[in-house]
């Protein structure tokens, strides 16, 4: 079963390799771009346990943000990791993740924000998410984020995107098939597999939202007016 | 620096004193920059600081526990339907009320916040989550009126702590078969709770013969502002009907077979995602169960009483794994996807306690409460000889006899033993242990035995028993219901793979669905279940809600293995070894009542990250 595996991950390795040709002139613009770390980052940040990284990542749209303090610290939030080349499960999560935006109606943007941040920041340039972003078709409050590989490799250890299994961990085509849900106010903190049914993934969601009550997807429940909580600073 | 301070502060700009020392324990992660070595180095990290030292034998356990007391009546009257007018969470109706809760014995039960609860003396006192028996405090004057639940009035203010009468783990019940229970369990969690663990509970009674919706399925969470996915409305509490009936009441009458009673049975929250927090915040607590043979009574004049070592003499420890920060405050860290192995052992919520014990022979009832650690208990005097003891049940249930010189309980987590312990061998004045030699580093597997292990627990005999001790344990002890080589052969048999893919825990390749049974079996049915591990990279401890079962075979990497003695009585946490070709294959009735219910990994990491399936029970 493992040996298995091993021999699927070579496959998309080379299958992942092999698309990287197209994109090789964006990337060396995109490498010269972002790899100079500032000074806050000229150490590659230590994942300190049970605590959210807050390295600078870019959005699609070129906006350089901090981490938590910009996007988690007063928000529920929904975080994958994905690529824009991935063809394995991240299609599958991606069609969730928008039908779970569906779900969130107009919450999503006030209430609860979703963030895809690449696997691959090498590549996926803010341009490159940008036009990835365009093919889903998302809404406001879901950005994709990127930015110096030694921050997002922070983060992604830090949300727990990682195996213990060093085979399995370093390899990025075979990452987790995880949803990381929080709520930044509460400091709470829970995940959803990718790939269960979306309504599930609200009823998370909804948990760890201290302004919600009912768990469940009610399509006829009305909606409750209020405040947001505030939304990514421009 | 407060407990909060430790839990939350993620990302928070100024470093406090447990930050550094955590800072300076992962100096070696961040030592690491370039992206593949890092992420080698990273793989490797799965440790966290390790506690700071405690106190050894600085505290002692109570000479003998205080069971809870039952409550005259509850006010308003337990109802079949919620009753969402005064307060109650919008909870299924309860199965089969009218002919099994004729006149119930009533609790109350509270689950709270101890802001100061001491695990050892070498850390400060701190914040947990427990339990209280008592049915109505000061500051608060009934358990039901005025509350508003329904969210109506938006979340109640939280009542002032009440520190001396919330205890995790939370009080013993002692119940008996045929007296039915209704225990109104009220939730009064800080709903403004920062950091690890969610204030709303959905309580499991482990692993009585309790209809669907009082067992605590994972969506039931509730809390005055919060209903869970499977509840219609939220509430500040929820009347749980526990009608301690045997299984067998379809085919046997009455209050069913007496051959299925379990006896050492505990409740603990079981919270959907959130398990593994609440659990660790102190949510759990012990419910005895008694009847005619085993009556809890050493004097007992029924000639068929076995006459057990009794209450004050049967006691009940629950062993869970923590781990504390520098500043000794209990740590979970929430993003770690294999959760925290605990490095220090707490018995009854202390970090190694001291027993006093009488002269004479104990009944010892010995729970692996998690998250995440396997034990191998022995009992040793203080040079590390082993003393044996009489192993009478396994997950509570009493074998057909005793198993007499043991020397190691080998459980995982939510697993059982009782054992009996003969401490009129030793001159008063000793000194015994109970050490743990189970080697672990990780929270998905263990190793081999260490020589002398870790000390958890100190036994002091200290005293001759005030009278004689009339208590037993008889050649013979509960009878089985023989399975018959045909049933087995007429039973379908599933098949449950515990593995991983995609960087998840699996059932069958899939992960926990809420609202969609992977199983759906007839009332009064029986089948054949395989639990298979085909990976050496870890180990589940797998329960079924409901129903005991039997262990009919067990291969263990392609060998067939004898079923030990001790597992050969009825069981309800299968510890599934490593694999490859590692299989497990129960027998299981399904009797008396309907409904949703769960089988999961109780490594609690594990169910949290939705290793776990429904399955129904239909009429």
């Amino acid at each position: 079963m493992k040996t298995h595996d091993m021999d699927a991950t070579r496959q998309d390795r080379r299958a992942v390799l092999a698309g990287f040709g197209a994109a090789a002139l964006g990337l060396l613009a995109w490498q010269g771009a972002i790899l100079k770390p500032g000074p806050a980052q000229a150490k590659a940040p230590g994942r300190v346990p049970g605590r959210i990284p807050n390295p600078t990542v870019i959005t699609h749209e070129g906006k350089a943000l901090r981490f938590h303090d910009d996007l988690v610290r007063d928000k529920v939030v929904a975080i994958s990791m994905t690529y824009a080349q991935c063809t394995a499960s991240c299609p599958a999560t991606m069609g969730n993740l928008l039908r779970v935006q569906k779900l969130l109606g107009e919450r999503m943007g006030r209430d609860v924000f979703i963030y895809s941040i690449t696997l691959f920041p090498e590549v996926d340039s803010p341009q490159v998410l940008k036009a990835y972003a365009e093919k889903f078709d998302v809404g406001p409050g879901w950005l994709f984020l990127t930015g110096a590989p030694d921050d997002i490799e922070s983060l992604r250890r830090g949300l727990g995107f990682r195996d213990p299994d060093p085979v399995v961990d370093a390899n990025r085509t075979q990452h987790a098939n995880m949803i990381r849900i929080g709520n930044g106010a509460r400091d709470r903190w829970t995940m959803a597999p990718g790939l269960v049914r979306p309504e599930q993934i609200l009823s998370t969601i909804n948990h760890i939202d201290h302004s919600v009550v009912h768990t469940a997807y009610a399509p006829s429940a009305p909606e409750t007016p209020r405040q947001g909580r505030g939304g990514i600073p421009t | 620096m407060s407990a909060q301070e430790t839990e939350h502060a993620s990302g928070q700009a100024p470093a406090s004193t447990g930050r550094r020392t955590f800072l300076k324990g992962s100096a070696a992660i961040a030592a690491a920059p370039a992206v593949l070595t890092s992420r080698k180095s990273g793989a490797q990290t799965a440790g966290f600081p390790a506690s700071p030292p405690v106190q050894p034998w600085a505290e002692e356990l109570p000479a003998q526990i205080t069971p809870i007391q039952p409550v005259a009546s509850l006010d308003p009257a337990p109802t079949v339907s919620a009753n969402l007018a005064a307060g109650e969470c919008g909870r299924g109706d309860h199965q089969r009320f009218a002919e099994l809760a004729s006149n119930p014995v009533h609790y109350v039960l509270r689950a709270r916040e101890n802001p100061a609860w001491v695990f050892n003396p070498a850390y400060p006192p701190q914040p947990v989550w427990g339990w209280s028996g008592t049915p109505a405090t000061s500051t608060d004057s009934g358990p039901t009126k005025g509350k508003g639940g329904g969210g109506k009035g938006g979340p109640k203010k939280n009542p002032p702590p009440v520190a001396s009468d919330v205890t995790a783990p939370g009080p013993t019940f002692f119940a008996r078969y045929g007296q039915p229970v209704v225990v109104r369990i009220i939730n009064e969690l800080p709903q403004n709770h920062v950091g690890f663990g969610s204030p709303e509970i959905s309580t499991h009674l482990h692993n009585a013969h309790t209809p669907s919706e009082s067992d605590g399925f994972p969506g039931d969470y509730f809390s005055a502002s919060k209903a869970g996915p499977t509840l219609t409305m939220p509430g500040a509490w929820r009347d749980h009907f526990w009608p301690n009936v045997y299984a067998g009441l379809d085919e046997f009458g009455g209050i069913g077979d007496p051959r299925e009673a379990l006896g050492t049975c505990w409740y603990h929250d079981h919270t959907m995602d959130f398990t593994a927090p609440n659990v660790l915040k102190g949510l759990v607590g012990f419910y005895l169960l008694f009847d005619d043979l085993d009556s809890g009574d050493e004097r007992d004049p029924n000639p068929a009483a076995l006459r057990l070592p009794s209450h004050p003499y049967d006691y009940p420890l629950v062993f869970g794994d923590k781990r504390f920060d520098a500043d000794g405050m209990l740590f979970y860290d929430q993003f770690d996807p294999d959760g925290v192995l605990g490095d220090q052992v707490c018995v009854n919520g202390k970090i190694q306690p001291v027993l006093r014990v009488a002269r004479r022979k104990y009944r010892l009832r010995l729970l692996n409460g998690g998250p995440s650690r396997f034990y191998a208990l022995s009992l040793v005097d203080p040079n590390f000889v082993l003393r044996p003891f009489t192993y009478i049940a396994n997950d509570g249930n009493l074998l057909p006899a005793p198993v007499a010189n043991m020397t190691t309980i080998d459980f995982g987590p939510a697993e059982r033993a009782d054992i009996v312990v003969d401490f009129s061998a030793y001159p008063i004045g000793t000194e015994l242990y109970f050490v743990n030699r189970r080697i672990q580093t990780e929270t998905r597997r263990y190793d081999g035995l260490t020589g002398t292990g870790t000390r958890v627990l100190k036994i002091v005999v200290d005293r001759n028993p005030p009278e004689a001790d009339l208590s037993r344990v008889p050649a013979t002890l509960r009878a089985m219901r023989p399975v018959s080589a045909e049933e087995i052969a007429a039973a379908p048999v599933r098949r449950w793979d515990f593995d991983r893919s995609n960087g998840q825990w699996t059932v069958n390749g899939k992960l926990f669905d809420l609202f969609r049974a992977s199983a759906s079996v007839r009332r009064g049915s029986a089948e054949v279940w395989e639990f298979v591990n085909n990976d050496d990279g870890w180990v589940h401890p797998v329960h079924m809600h409901f129903e005991e079962s039997r262990l009919l075979s067990k291969r263990v990497q392609g060998v067939d293995l004898p079923v030990p003695l001790h597992e050969r009585g009825r069981k309800d946490v299968y510890h599934l070894p490593r694999g490859p070709n590692t299989v497990l294959r129960v027998f299981v009735r399904f009797r008396d009542f309907t409904g949703k219910y769960v089988m999961h990994c109780h490594n609690l990491i594990h169910e949290d990250h939705a290793m776990m399936v429904r399955f129904d029970i239909t009429s």
